[in-house]
């Protein structure tokens, strides 16, 4: 018997975005290079570029998974996927040790304090990535009395990747958009803590960084 | 004599209806004791298994408690008892936690959403929200305060208990949970065993576990109270996220409830879709577990060959639903869109593939020697246990209890082919483990019988844009992955549900995690808690 | 074979030139004390990317290939990102303990490293107790790790700690039984006097079945000793997050990590030299020619062969096994490894008297 017999549908055309809009993922290293253009100090220039290189490529994220994105960041970790192509393997399930926090899943009202706290224990300079329509905007949650609409109320993101949850490829290639933007950020007098006031800091990290370049 | 004629014997008030699948008996609150031990000891009708919990808001009249109850000695012995609790300025009802554990958790699931107050239940505390939330928001009258607590909450394991004193007034009472200078340890929400945002205070006598208590909520999305202001057609979007491991399958006892309750008939082609497409979710699960179980005893290259080959199965749904996880396939009268033409021939490579890989699992796990030390003997859930906590699926059959859905009440096209329920008797983490492993092995006969005969006929059958579904309430039940999964609709006529409650597959789990790892070591309340495999969000709803 | 030591003795006649003896020998230590360091790094960072690699080849991926060719420069991000990694102090810790923790592990692993003798004549540190004396820097560690779980402050450390060092100070025993084993076949602890009488066929060889025994039971023990699966209970990632550096971030994280890794090194170093004839080329006994050949291999190239290819065996154990739990840990020594280290002491201790070996 033939499956397919029933009802020959032609192809349904899929709309999404098109694909050349992915292909400039340099944007943010070309806004960087029209700002640079007065030029920097070539020393501390070229050591923030070794540092940002190393920082950018050892991005080592917190295991933490809520609900269903977490299912699919599993994805990003296994076989197929392999982040550990990028040098992003090193889980740690320590807050103190992590990098970035992937905050895969829906984050409730009872669990952004603990959010909040995990957030604050990691070690600076540190990075936030929003997994998935819940984390971004309370998603198909959003009418619900205990989820938070979007975790940007309580952290500073700096990677949204939609979807509901959003397929592996696209963690990936958030994760990848982190790196770049890491690796374009100054290390000194920016992101590194000591050198400004906690408030300071905390206000510079919520800043897009593209504003202070 | 039957259960009818016994129960109004006894309890003249009660209103007793019967229908085709089960009896509703409806009666007050204070009658509520007597015949709850009356269907719990009597010889005749032993209902001991307790299916589901629901808390309703019935306005005018109310609040009430909907109790589904089963005899495990004979499936065609299912109760559904209605009880009412006219008074809504001080809502009390006794508990029934003693005879049902699996009432522990779910009573305290009915304070929380109604403030309904159990007498007698020792821990009446909020099971998801925070202590210091405000108001119930399964009321109908409920608005939420604005803002959002962003304190951190103070570790507190004072509970409290209420009882009547001699003049029959509810007093309360308050105690700790724990003795001062016990070792207490925090696990979770954060943390890498617990599946997700679970959070256990554990006692600790060096590395033995003294006591466990359970906290839940980290991901309690108020999907119950979402699905009351939306149109049938929405809800059935909320469903693939709770257990997401068992989207289709979830998503299909909802469809079912809905369908069964207007009256609509399918046809076969689309059971056996469904049938096929649930057999699929349920390898997928349990290849998924087999990763997560191996993965938390330590074994981490396993968890890489069981993600390898759920992606083989990953790409098959893909290829038909869309989707990865959040299939969003099935929907009210049938299934999205029909079968990929490539469907039946990637079905059977991957039953070609599978044996082969389930023989490297046996070589790389169930055989080794540390895993068999670290499982077996380990987490013992007696069958009493099992069916008093209501623990379904794999956990409860693991226990001796067969309680297969796709056996004890027929669905989809489960009744035509020929499977084994695999029950064992062992009742540890390794049993359940085994389990699992054949349950993969049974999921693909079903699927090789199933998949050359679909039959031809329509994929959809046409429903109205806006669904209404007539009025009274309606309870369906499919096996998903991890257990008997229920939806308890009721209706009043609307364009959307007037109480919608889902019975969570892994509620019960974690009721008796307690009960199954007292006395066991710190190490084993992961292997434990991984043999349960519970999804969090499946819990906290 | 190329001797090492000709290098060493005329660096040091030259030095010996210019500067007073006292003098001359202090520049010397510094030099050795930097080029140790170097090494140690070298290797840590070695080590790692083997891992990495190695795991991802058992797990169906490939690893790391993006930073650098094949990867290579991963471990450079890596350890760049480290060192500028905020370093984060618990405020209810005990603050000196606390810092001190991850240096004295680190203590304890440079020691042990120095003690390996590489090529012939590049041996750093070598008397007449060098055996004794690995066994006892190696220890060192364990002082460390119970330190770092005391000071946190944490309970999930504090666990990691004492389960630490229940098992490291009940495998200390099995190692040690093994180790002798080895010294009473050989009759000498000195590192350089066990390498060369090997020099006509490796002590596994030489000692048959109780060598061969003791070699097994070495690696069960020497892989518990440096924490590493299915003996990983100390730092159990899904029972106790990170064990006992849980809240260790850092540079002093990096550390606990590097030391770990080295320790596995090191133990495989220290089994390749006592069984397997350290640097000494694969010798068999009448074909002279064969053993010419052997002698062209350079000294420190059959020493990083032979230890790199016992971690590959080590990773290999741990990336295929479940962990176990602690009471079976201690189980399996007391009851299993420590019996038969001590019968096959005796059994050696029969064949060295009357000679039944090679």
């Amino acid at each position: 018997m033939e499956v397919g017999k029933t009802k020959k549908k032609e192809l349904v055309k899929i709309k999404s975005i098109p694909y050349k809009d992915f292909k400039n993922n340099d944007y943010l290293e070309e806004m960087v290079r029209e700002l640079h253009e007065n030029g920097v100090n070539v020393v501390v220039g070229a050591l923030d570029e070794a540092i940002n290189w190393g920082r950018g490529n050892s991005l080592w994220p917190l295991t933490f998974a809520t609900s269903c994105c977490g299912i699919e960041f599993m994805s990003v970790g296994a076989a197929r996927y392999d982040m550990a192509r990028f040098g992003l393997e090193v889980a740690r399930a320590s807050p103190r040790q992590a990098d970035f926090i992937m905050v895969a899943g829906t984050i409730t009202d009872k669990m952004a304090p603990v959010l909040k706290r995990l957030y604050d224990q990691m070690a600076d300079p540190k990075y936030v990535i929003a997994v998935g329509g819940c984390t971004i905007s309370g998603g198909p949650f959003k009418h619900s009395y205990h989820v938070v609409k979007g975790i940007d109320q309580i952290l500073p993101v700096d990677v949204f990747i939609p979807g509901c949850p959003p397929r592996p490829e696209a963690m990936l290639y958030g994760m990848m958009q982190l790196q770049r933007k890491v690796k374009l950020q100054r290390f000194f007098g920016d992101v590194n803590k000591k050198e400004v006031s906690e408030k300071e800091y905390e206000e510079r990290m919520k800043r897009d960084m593209t504003a202070n370049s | 004599m039957s259960v009818q004629n016994k129960i109004s014997q006894q309890f003249p008030t009660a209103q007793i209806e019967e229908k085709s699948d089960r009896l509703i008996v409806s009666i007050n609150a204070e009658l509520l004791r007597e015949m709850a031990v009356m269907l719990y000891n009597d010889k005749e009708l032993r209902f001991d298994f307790m299916r589901s919990l629901t808390g309703m808001d019935w306005g005018e009249a109310g609040f009430g408690v909907v109790y589904h109850l089963e005899s495990t000695e004979d499936i065609k012995r299912q109760l559904e008892l209605k009880v009412v609790i006219p008074d809504r300025e001080n809502p009390f009802i006794d508990t029934v936690s003693d005879l049902w554990k699996t009432a522990l958790l779910n009573e305290r699931e009915v304070y929380d959403y109604f403030g309904v107050i159990f007498i007698g239940h020792p821990d009446m505390r909020r099971l998801y929200l925070r202590s210091e939330w405000k108001g119930f928001p399964l009321r109908k009258d409920y608005v939420r305060a604005e803002g959002l607590d962003m304190t951190n909450e103070e570790p507190d394991d004072s509970t409290v208990t209420w009882y009547r004193d001699k003049n029959g007034v509810p007093r309360s009472r308050r105690y700790n949970l724990f003795e001062s200078g016990e070792y207490v340890v925090n696990i979770g929400p954060q943390h890498p065993a617990t599946h997700g945002v679970l959070r256990f205070r554990v006692s600790l006598e060096g590395e033995f576990l003294k006591k466990l208590d359970v906290h839940c909520g980290y991901i309690h999305r108020g999907v119950e109270k979402l699905c009351e202001s939306m149109t049938y057609q929405q809800t059935i979007s909320l469903t693939d996220r709770l257990d997401y491991l068992s989207s289709l399958q979830n998503r299909h006892a909802l469809c079912m409830c809905v369908e069964k309750a207007m009256g609509l008939e399918l046809s076969d082609r689309i059971q056996y879709i469904r049938t096929i497409m649930d057999e699929l979710q349920r390898i997928n699960s349990h290849l998924l577990f087999f990763a997560t179980f191996c993965m938390d005893l330590g074994a981490l290259t396993s968890f890489f060959y069981g993600f390898r080959d759920r992606e083989k199965i990953l790409d098959i749904l893909e290829e038909t639903t869309g989707g990865r996880l959040t299939m969003h396939y099935n929907v009210i009268g049938g299934v999205e869109e029909d079968i990929h033409p490539n469907f039946v021939k990637r079905v059977k490579e991957l039953l070609a593939y599978l044996p082969y890989a389930l023989e490297e699992y046996r070589k790389v796990f169930t055989e080794n020697i540390i895993a068999k030390n670290r499982l077996i003997g380990v987490g013992h859930l007696s069958r009493e246990d099992a069916i008093s906590f209501g623990a379904t699926g794999p956990t409860g059959r693991g226990s001796n209890w067969a309680c297969d859905v796709r056996k004890r009440i027929p669905y989809g096209v489960y009744d035509k082919v020929d499977f084994k329920e695999i029950v064992r008797s062992e009742c540890d983490s390794y049993a359940r483990y085994l389990i699992r492993m054949d349950e993969i092995k049974e999921s693909m006969r079903i699927i090789e019988t199933l998949i050359d005969n679909i039959p031809e006929g329509n994929y959809r059958e046409k429903t109205k844009a806006v669904i209404r579904v007539p009025e009274g309430s309606y309870y369906t039940a499919v096996e998903a992955s991890r257990g008997e999964f229920g939806v308890y609709l009721e209706s009043r006529g609307d364009k959307s549900p007037y109480r919608l409650k889902f019975r969570s597959t892994g509620l019960p789990l974690i009721a008796g995690i307690d009960t199954i790892s007292r006395g066991e070591k710190i190490a084993d309340l992961i292997a434990i808690g991984a043999s349960l495999d519970y999804v969090v969000p499946d819990i906290d709803r | 074979m190329f001797d090492f030591s000709i290098v060493t003795s005329s660096i040091h006649a030259w030095l010996s030139e210019y500067l007073s003896q006292g003098l001359a020998i202090f520049v010397e230590c510094v030099a050795v004390g930097i080029g140790i360091l170097a090494l140690y790094a070298i290797i840590a960072i070695i080590m790692i990317y083997m891992e990495r690699k190695v795991c991802a080849a058992f797990q169906c991926r490939i690893g790391p290939v993006r930073v650098g060719p094949f990867g290579l420069f991963q471990l450079i991000a890596d350890v760049i990102k480290m060192l500028i990694k905020e370093i984060i102090i618990i405020s209810h810790s005990d603050k000196f303990l606390y810092n001190l923790a991850p240096y004295v592990v680190i203590v304890g692993s440079v020691l042990a490293f120095a003690c390996l003798p590489i090529s012939q004549g590049l041996e750093i540190l070598d008397f007449n107790i060098g055996v004794f004396f690995f066994l006892a820097v190696s220890s060192i560690g364990v002082i460390g790790i119970l330190l770092a779980g005391w000071s946190s402050n944490n309970k999930f450390s504090l666990i990691g700690a004492m389960r630490s060092g229940s098992q490291m100070i009940s495998y200390e025993l099995s190692i040690g039984l093994s180790v002798l084993t080895v010294v009473a076949l050989a009759g000498t602890m000195q590192f350089s006097e066990i390498v060369a009488m090997q020099s006509s066929g490796w002590l596994l060889f030489k000692g048959h079945i109780p060598a061969v025994i003791a070699f097994v039971v070495y690696l069960i023990a020497a892989n518990a000793e440096c924490n590493r699966g299915p003996f990983d209970l100390p730092e159990a990632e899904s029972e106790l997050t990170a064990g006992f550096h849980t809240e260790y971030s850092g540079m002093h994280f990096g550390l606990f990590y590097v030391a770990e890794f080295v320790n596995l090194f090191i133990v495989s170093a220290f089994a390749a030299t006592v069984f397997l004839g350290g640097w000494m080329p694969f010798h068999v006994s009448g074909l002279d020619g064969f053993n010419r050949i052997m002698d062209y291999i350079p000294g420190a190239l059959w020493f990083f062969g032979k230890s790199f290819f016992l971690v590959w065996v080590l990773m290999w154990i741990k990336w295929t096994f479940p962990r176990l739990r602690v009471d079976q840990i201690l189980q399996l020594e007391w009851k299993y490894l420590v019996p038969i280290g001590l019968v096959n002491l005796s059994i050696m201790a029969l064949c060295a008297v009357f000679g039944w070996h090679f």
